[in-house]
């Protein structure tokens, strides 16, 4: 199958699933349901374009398939900037922004958190990678954990602020953001896509990439700093979602393998919107809520990733 | 022409490179030879500017290295790095073809798609085309690179031991390969050899470095004698005159 077949296929696919969001199982009326699950189907098509694209970008500058943002505790340390944030001014004060506000500082410290923690360690990636899964983990984990504790320090009524926040949800999605997210969430995914042939030469190497006349360490800080403003985009939509990124990613690799970003941002994008609107559509609509999508995708993913994991790190 | 002056080039404190000025004339194939640790590599590096100038200059054909901007570099010079560690999963043609990166930007003219075309006979890939570069022996897999430098068609072409894993038929291959491109075309060839012998029978001139400075530069003949690899390397292996050739009994 060409490309671009394989492109129209997906997209069939794609616009099947969000039909069926839109109109299985309607009660109430249209002119009720329509903008209010449409707001939804918006959001979770730019988490879905958001979550593809930024492991994408984050393998490619890490030269490997098995570490994603997610793996790497970006949005651990989302969660960790908002918990913060509650400590800090406490729950009424917190919840007293704007939505958008808040939206807005902790992506943009999370930008600058990322590129001071990740853009050290990228340097070294491609000599040491073990010892960069390592450090994501330890990271994970240290972030998780200094979340935990300060959650435990804090009111009870203000945790109950950030616990909405710190668990992985598809049915309750903030779309009271969705103005200032989208702007920036379609931002990021244009200036990624323009990035694509930079980022194949990137992929061949630091070296080579130099013999060709790229920068690949300024590429390398751009691509971070997408990906950082797009897992802030997710996990402020939905919350974090540890496996939605690599399982997608790796289905992308498996039905498509090339080394072309032109080719593998839209099939890891279309892949990632099937999944996460079909999903939903399903689980939602279909099984009536029984299960949590996000139970299902990260058990899937999971067992992508120790498959990934087992099958050994060669890239 | 390649013309350094006056680097240095340290790493915590430990001298690579001590004020080093060397000129690389136009056309020919030049070796840097010398013993480990010598900073061959690290020259090579600084000329491809793999890595950050510290002290001194380096002009390639008059451009600044670290001033002229990397894409206009990457039109007059290229380099195939040590050990490339180039990501498996492309295809040969694929990979000859990011040779043309430099001069259309991942998008091909039909000029770009000659040369790559070029390429491929050259350095006789037609078969391998669409083999991945994992699935290659060292050999194919040298030559895949080489051709994709080729197809980048710089003036400059700088090589850091490209020999490393090759069997002999292989070595000799790539060499006569250089050597071609060279005369043939008029292009400059920078190579990092291990093998005294290699660059006697296949080099027009040869640089010798050691612990950081140039021992001796010229034609192999001048270059590599007895006693100067006793000073270079310091080991008494006996050279011979072959057909105006030295020649080293190892």
């Amino acid at each position: 199958m060409s490309d671009r077949n394989l492109l129209l296929l997906l997209s069939g696919l794609a616009c099947l699933a969000m039909f069926g969001f839109m109109t299985l199982g309607v009660r109430a009326p249209w002119g009720f349901v329509l903008p209010f699950r449409g707001e939804k189907l918006v959001a979770l098509i730019l988490v879905a374009l958001a979550v593809s694209t930024s492991t994408v970008l984050f393998q490619t500058i890490s030269f490997n398939r098995i570490l994603t943002p997610a793996v790497m505790g970006f949005d651990a340390l989302y969660l960790l900037l908002l918990t913060l944030a509650v400590y800090g001014l406490g729950g009424i004060g917190f919840t007293a922004l704007s939505p958008v506000a808040v939206f807005a500082i902790t992506s943009g410290v999370l930008v600058l958190a990322a590129l001071a923690l990740f853009g050290t360690l990228l340097g070294q990636a491609r000599a040491d990678l073990l010892r960069m899964i390592l450090t994501g983990i330890i990271f994970g984990v240290l972030f998780r954990s200094i979340t935990a504790f300060l959650q435990r320090m804090i009111d009870p009524n203000e945790f109950a602020v950030i616990q909405v926040n710190a668990f992985a949800r598809f049915n309750t999605i903030e779309t009271d953001i969705l103005i200032l997210a989208a702007p920036i969430t379609l931002v990021a995914l244009m200036l990624s896509w323009r990035m694509r042939r930079r980022l194949d030469v990137i992929s061949l190497g630091p070296a080579t990439a130099t013999s060709l006349g790229e920068r690949p360490k300024q590429g390398q800080m751009q691509a971070l700093a997408l990906t950082a403003v797009l897992v802030s985009v997710s996990t402020a939509f939905v919350g974090p979602v540890v496996f939605l990124g690599l399982l997608v990613v790796s289905l992308a690799h498996a039905i498509r393998p090339t080394p072309y970003h032109a080719v593998l941002l839209p099939v890891a994008g279309l892949i990632s919107v099937i999944t996460l609107v079909g999903g939903q559509a399903v689980l939602e609509r279909v099984l009536g809520l029984n299960t949590p999508l996000s139970v299902v995708i990260d058990l899937i993913g999971g067992c992508v990733f120790l498959i990934l994991v087992l099958k050994g790190t060669r890239t | 022409m390649i013309k350094v002056e006056g680097v240095t080039y340290q790493i915590v404190r430990q001298e690579i490179l001590s004020d080093v000025s060397v000129n690389i004339p136009k056309g020919g194939v030049t070796a840097l030879i010398g013993p480990n640790g010598a900073g061959k590599s690290t020259l090579l590096s600084l000329i491809a500017r793999l890595m950050p100038l510290q002290t001194g200059t380096i002009h390639v054909d008059g451009q600044a290295i670290g001033q002229t901007p990397s894409d206009t570099l990457a039109r007059s010079l290229a380099i195939l790095p040590q050990a490339s560690d180039i990501a498996p999963r492309l295809t040969v043609a694929q990979l000859v073809r990011f040779g043309r990166y430099p001069h259309s930007k991942g998008r091909p003219t039909p000029a770009c798609l000659e040369k790559v075309e070029e390429a491929m006979m050259r350095f006789d890939l037609g078969a391998l085309q669409d083999r991945m570069i994992d699935t290659l022996s060292g050999g194919q897999r040298q030559r895949a690179l080489i051709a994709m430098s080729y197809a980048q068609d710089t003036d400059y072409l700088l090589l850091d031991e490209p020999l490393n894993n090759l069997d002999i038929a292989a070595a000799r291959h790539l060499m006569k390969l250089l050597q071609t491109m060279a005369r043939a075309e008029g292009k400059t060839i920078l190579i990092v050899l291990h093998d005294i012998n290699y660059a006697g029978a296949y080099a027009d001139r040869i640089v010798a470095m050691r612990k950081g400075r140039i021992m001796a530069e010229g034609p192999p003949q001048s270059v590599i004698s007895t006693q100067a690899l006793a000073e270079i390397f310091d080991t008494d292996a006996h050279v011979v005159l072959q057909d105006g050739r030295p020649l080293v009994m190892v």
